[in-house]
């Protein structure tokens, strides 16, 4: 008799909002937010695996030299994966990465070579030429995405082999190692108060690709056009312009990344970036951002980039056979997307 | 209404090809009143509805809004006169949250350099959202993604969007389509309220016991003309079916 439940549409207004409904929706909440833990999740594994290593190779594994290591080895791989973040929140994929990272290196070398001489002047064309070529492929995948509407997996499957293709038909496939070297020195292998000067380029591109996904209306039509391209249409947001901006972001991070190459390694490593792009693409998306597009985000990727780097130093510290690295980071790839898609089926009840 | 009716469309012509969709339809919705649209598939409401928000243009025919003609080249000039329509799949991102949904293209940035930047101001358009959530009786978080939300809370998270940003007239395509009885009665009673703080409502359903429950007057439509009228409280269901079927309807005051 003394029920509480008030008659629906009383003079409370209330929209179908039922107790039942409300734990529905909280219990949902709760799980989402386990499931959006993930990144957390992630960064404990990635301490545990710190400790775990620490605590077998005391020696060597904790020494800022091999933590300096590690950055170094990761910094290439965040720079792209800050791109491919954004590319994989539209719900799209960049195979081409590492084609383009080869071209706009060979087309940096090429144009400071054409330049000549070793002053900041040449540095800055090259960096502006490569950053350039990658913006040029990056607008070339987004239009042909966008506009053409053919799937990114096939358009970008096809601007890598066209980019490899280009820059080992330019460079007649010999290396370039004609290279300044005041940028090997300085951006290659230059510490600034013993941080490698490498890693502090990654951090700034990391944080700043952090800010502009997490405030800006260009992050918010990011995840909206990856979450409902129809419900950015009906608002008459420009959807086509907005992924022909992210595959060009990306193009143009895939540039600098070409760049730092060229700078780290003092050739343009035609044949060494072959894996790049799957080993991004697999850190972004352990890093929980979704391959469906709408959910996910920089953090995790930074984590989910960092740990099979971890892991690779790991194993080669412990003298283990590097290869396990590989198996290791193909398993947990593969759960990363069992999880995303428990998640997806959970909240379509 | 006996003073211009807010939207006024006249003799409103749209065929695909062969098929006419739209023979010359009539139709008119007054500021602070709920108008039914009503007629068998086939008979236009969807089309006269896309032409109403902008997202098809008629071939013939003029649009009033205010008593001063308008032509529309997208949804944006529809939404430029305070029309707003929600849509049947209702157009929500559902990875983002309520308030994003409901400032999804209208974005408000933060002054100065860091708003010229891009920088979205998220505490006001989380603060505006959930002033209107109150205003209108929605008890939706503002920071609830979509996705968490049950299928009646979407509807009004929906309707409130549209509610929020319509200055004249709000256009719903089967606004209780797959809510459950409750539910649906909460919309209803959110729409009710949206009618009351004075703005036209237009409602297509294929449900004619709500049409009459909840509108003011009911307009049908068949084979792409204005076949009749009547006031909602003086027409029952077979009067409905039998207009929709033969486009003859015994005449009512509106």
């Amino acid at each position: 008799m003394s029920g509480p439940s008030e008659p629906f549409g009383g003079l409370e207004p209330t929209t179908g909002l039922r107790s039942e409904e409300r734990s529905v929706a909280s219990t949902l909440g709760r799980l989402r937010n386990i499931f959006r833990g993930q990144s957390a999740a992630l960064f404990v594994v990635l301490v545990v695996l710190a400790v775990f290593f620490s605590a077998l190779r005391p020696d060597a594994f904790p020494k800022i030299a091999n933590v300096m290591n590690m950055a170094t080895n990761a910094s290439i791989l965040i720079v792209l994966a800050v791109g491919s973040t954004f590319v994989i929140l539209t719900g799209g994929i960049d195979l081409s990465i590492n084609g383009v990272l080869v071209f706009s290196g060979v087309i940096a070398a090429m144009s400071m070579a054409a330049v000549g001489g070793d002053n900041p002047g040449v540095l800055l064309v090259g960096l502006v030429c490569g950053v350039g070529a990658g913006m040029v492929w990056g607008g070339m995948n987004g239009f042909l995405v966008a506009k053409a509407r053919i799937p990114a997996l096939i358009v970008t499957l096809g601007t890598m082999g066209m980019s490899l293709g280009l820059a080992l038909l330019f460079t007649r496939g010999v290396d370039i190692s004609d290279v300044p070297d005041s940028l090997v020195l300085t951006v290659g292998s230059g510490r600034m108060g013993g941080i490698p000067i490498l890693v502090i380029i990654t951090a700034v591109v990391f944080i700043i690709g952090t800010l502009v996904l997490r405030f800006t209306r260009f992050g918010r039509y990011t995840y909206a056009v990856g979450s409902s391209p129809e419900a950015c249409r009906r608002v008459s947001i420009d959807v086509t312009a907005h992924l022909i901006k992210v595959y060009m972001l990306a193009g143009m991070l895939s540039g600098l990344a070409g760049y730092l190459s060229l700078a780290r390694f003092a050739t343009t490593t035609l044949s060494g970036h072959l894996t790049d792009n799957l080993q991004v693409i697999a850190g972004v998306v352990i890093g929980g951002t979704s391959l469906f597009g709408g959910s996910g985000g920089m953090m995790g990727t930074l984590i989910g980039v960092i740990i099979p780097v971890m892991l690779l130093d790991g194993f080669v510290v412990l003298g283990l056979p590097p290869f396990w690295q590989q198996i290791a980071v193909g398993a947990v790839l593969i759960g990363a997307v069992y999880f995303d898609q428990l998640r997806r089926e959970l909240r379509s009840r | 209404m006996s003073d211009t009716p807010l939207i006024d469309a006249r003799g409103i012509v749209r065929h695909f090809g062969h098929v006419q969709a739209l023979q010359g339809a009539d139709f008119s919705v007054g500021r602070g009143e709920i108008v039914g649209l009503v007629g068998d598939n086939g008979a236009g409401k969807s089309t006269l509805i896309r032409i109403l928000s902008g997202t098809d243009r008629p071939d013939d025919g003029a649009i009033f809004v205010n008593g001063q003609e308008v032509h529309f080249g997208g949804p944006q000039d529809a939404r430029a006169v305070g029309i707003e329509t929600v849509y049947q799949d209702l157009a929500l991102a559902p990875d983002l949250d309520a308030a994003a949904n409901v400032f999804l293209g209208r974005e408000l940035l933060k002054p100065g350099l860091l708003g010229r930047l891009g920088v979205l101001d998220n505490s006001r358009m989380v603060q505006q959202t959930g002033e209107a959530m109150v205003r209108l009786g929605v008890t939706i978080r503002p920071s609830a993604e979509v996705f968490t939300l049950s299928g009646g809370q979407r509807q009004s998270a929906a309707v409130a969007r549209a509610a929020m940003w319509a200055t004249s007239a709000i256009l719903m395509d089967e606004p209780t389509a797959n809510l459950g009885v409750k539910q649906t009665k909460g919309v209803l009673d959110l729409i009710r309220r949206v009618r009351d703080a004075g703005t036209a409502v237009v409602i297509i359903s294929h449900n004619l016991p709500q049409i009459l429950e909840i509108t003011d007057r009911i307009v049908i439509l068949r084979l792409g003309r204005s076949v009749g009228q009547v006031a909602a409280s003086a027409a029952c269901v077979d009067d409905l079916i039998r207009a929709m079927m033969s486009g003859v309807l015994r005449r009512q005051a509106t």
